[in-house]
């Protein structure tokens, strides 16, 4: 019963919120609400009983990717009304994208009650969520395990290069150097007489 | 003392579990609020005493009621939204804040059985909480339509996301030698005195043990200077560099708004204190294993809660601020090298030397 009303809450506040990340007029509030969008997600993760993945997709996307997309829509200078006036010529476009999608979801819903209907058993119950991922993970999928993780590394790698910049003439400080700097080399006593200056 | 408590709380009926989860939600709240107001006395006492002042010690006896006090002031000022701010999310953003401080506290276990609820990712909980939070600091910053107060907020998330990534690495470290992410299993995997702490952890019955001492204990101290930047205390306060930037992302709140950033504020510390009790200072066990108790276990996890905020309130009586590009050189390229190598090392002893090494 709680069960039901928590999932149709949830279900009906993603829909909705992913709605408004489209129809909302201001950028931030599109990620404001694409961000109550993987919230609701991840209730619904839970409700399936995939608290693992739930909590994994607040701390990844919540927490690291919005966090990115706010930083980039806060900081940019746009004018709306200009993008908004060319917003006809591309519903061709996303016309197509929207009914590729649509069918692919058709498809795979007729494929589930196509079947038996029943979601594959996992083989050993006792398993808590972690230890389920971590024996399927480092066992069965190791190779495309590593694999994705060489994706992210190369794109990590991809992204540095493309951002470093090498100036001349930047000054740079060099810790070390800062702190292995003695008194003497700093400070300097100089006796002076009333009346003259530093001046040699 | 687990299973007992897990039986009980399955036998009830629902509406009686709904009662007393809520009256323990409630008392977690209470208590918290409550230690709250102590915590900012006890900072301005500290932070006083360390320059030789007296502090706050007109209203109450020594001063006691002035936290109360300065609450009331700040419910019965007007809220000020500045003209060309986003309202709804102006309001949003404190609110966030403190339900994001409270929300943290959910699985935070205090003594055997006094946790509100014990699941089984309550590491992965925390961080996933924790990362939320700054969000209310981000929104606060946007939403007040100034520019010191967005780049108070651009500052403090970039600050926040910097330091989240090491916390998380020395986590990792402290959930790979217990083999756990519930919490309440890491506090029980340091029992039996002083030496089973992770943070001193020396075994000395089993020698090869004892290689873990220097890399725990760094990693505590780590976490420590980690948790003064993830709650932005100094000398790590540059989102609210009073010299540079007015007060941050706060620049516009007043009244009840300024007053939820500034609980929640120290709600997180308070967590951070927590964590750190659990992580890696035993949690509610007794420094001396003597067996019997005199005192309940609730008493010695305050007493370590209290004896780290202190060494907070010291470290910001004492330690100068950190410049902006010195605290991200600090963060990304020693903290997060430092955590990840002893991640690779706690987790090649666990392999190699752990109880349930390859093996042996």
């Amino acid at each position: 019963m709680i069960t039901a009303i928590a999932f149709y809450l949830l279900a009906a506040v993603s829909v909705a919120s992913a709605f408004m990340v489209i129809a909302s007029r201001n950028p931030v509030h599109s990620v404001m609400f694409l961000i109550l969008t993987f919230f609701s997600a991840a209730g619904l993760f839970i409700l399936m009983g995939a608290e693992f993945l739930a909590l994994l997709l607040i701390m990844v996307y919540v927490g690291a990717v919005a966090v990115l997309f706010l930083f980039v829509v806060m900081m940019l200078e746009v004018d709306f009304v200009a993008l908004k006036q060319g917003f006809l010529q591309y519903i061709g476009l996303g016309a197509t994208v929207a009914v590729v999608l649509l069918t692919e979801l058709i498809l795979v819903g007729a494929a589930y009650f196509a079947g038996d209907g029943n979601t594959a058993t996992p083989p050993n119950p006792d398993e808590s969520n972690l230890e389920a991922f971590g024996h399927v993970l480092y066992t069965d999928y190791a190779f495309f395990f590593e694999a994705s993780g060489f994706i992210l590394l190369v794109a990590m790698i991809g992204a540095i290069v493309l951002t470093l910049r090498e100036r001349d003439g930047v000054r740079k400080q060099d810790i070390s150097k800062q702190i292995a700097r003695t008194r003497e080399d700093a400070v300097e006593m100089v006796d002076l007489k009333s009346g003259e200056g530093i001046g040699s | 003392m687990m299973a007992q408590s897990l039986q009980f709380w399955s036998d009830l009926s629902p509406l009686v579990w709904f009662g007393l989860k809520f009256a323990q939600v409630l008392a977690f709240v209470l208590v918290l609020s409550l230690m709250v107001a102590v915590l900012v006395l006890a900072d301005r006492k500290i932070w006083a005493a360390v320059q030789m002042r007296r502090g706050p010690n007109v209203v109450g006896a020594f001063g006691l009621l002035q936290t109360i006090a300065d609450a009331l002031k700040f419910f019965f000022k007007e809220i000020i939204v500045p003209s060309g701010a986003d309202k709804f999310l102006f309001i949003l953003a404190p609110v966030l804040t403190l339900v994001m401080a409270f929300l943290s506290w959910g699985v935070i276990p205090v003594a055997p059985g006094w946790v509100i609820s014990d699941i089984n990712l309550g590491v992965l909980y925390v961080l996933a909480i924790s990362s939320m939070g700054v969000y209310g600091i981000i929104i606060g910053g946007w939403a007040s339509n100034s520019k010191y107060p967005f780049m108070g907020a651009l500052r403090s998330a970039a600050q926040m996301v910097s330091y989240e990534v090491s916390i998380g690495f020395i986590i990792l470290s402290v959930i790979f030698l217990v083999g756990s992410m519930n919490l309440t299993d890491i506090v029980e995997a340091q029992k039996g005195g002083l030496f089973n702490w992770h943070m001193f952890y020396l075994d000395f019955k089993n020698p090869i043990n004892l290689i873990l001492f220097p890399v725990m204990f760094y990693m505590g101290v780590l976490f420590f200077v980690s948790a003064l930047a993830e709650s932005n205390r100094p000398p790590f306060d540059l989102p609210e560099a009073e010299s540079e930037l007015v007060a941050g992302y706060q620049v516009e709140y007043s009244s009840t708004p300024f007053l939820m950033y500034f609980f929640g504020e120290y709600v997180n510390i308070m967590l951070l204190s927590a964590m750190m009790t659990i992580l890696f200072l035993g949690g509610w066990y007794a420094p001396i294993d003597i067996g019997i108790q005199f005192v309940p276990p609730v008493f010695w996890f305050i007493l370590k809660m209290a004896i780290i905020f202190f060494l907070f309130a010291m470290v910001k009586a004492i330690v100068p601020r950190y410049r902006y590009d010195q605290l991200m050189r600090l963060g990304w390229k020693v903290f997060l090298p430092m955590s990840l190598f002893a991640v690779m090392f706690i987790s090649t002893w666990v392999v190699f030397f752990g109880e349930k090494a390859v093996g042996v």
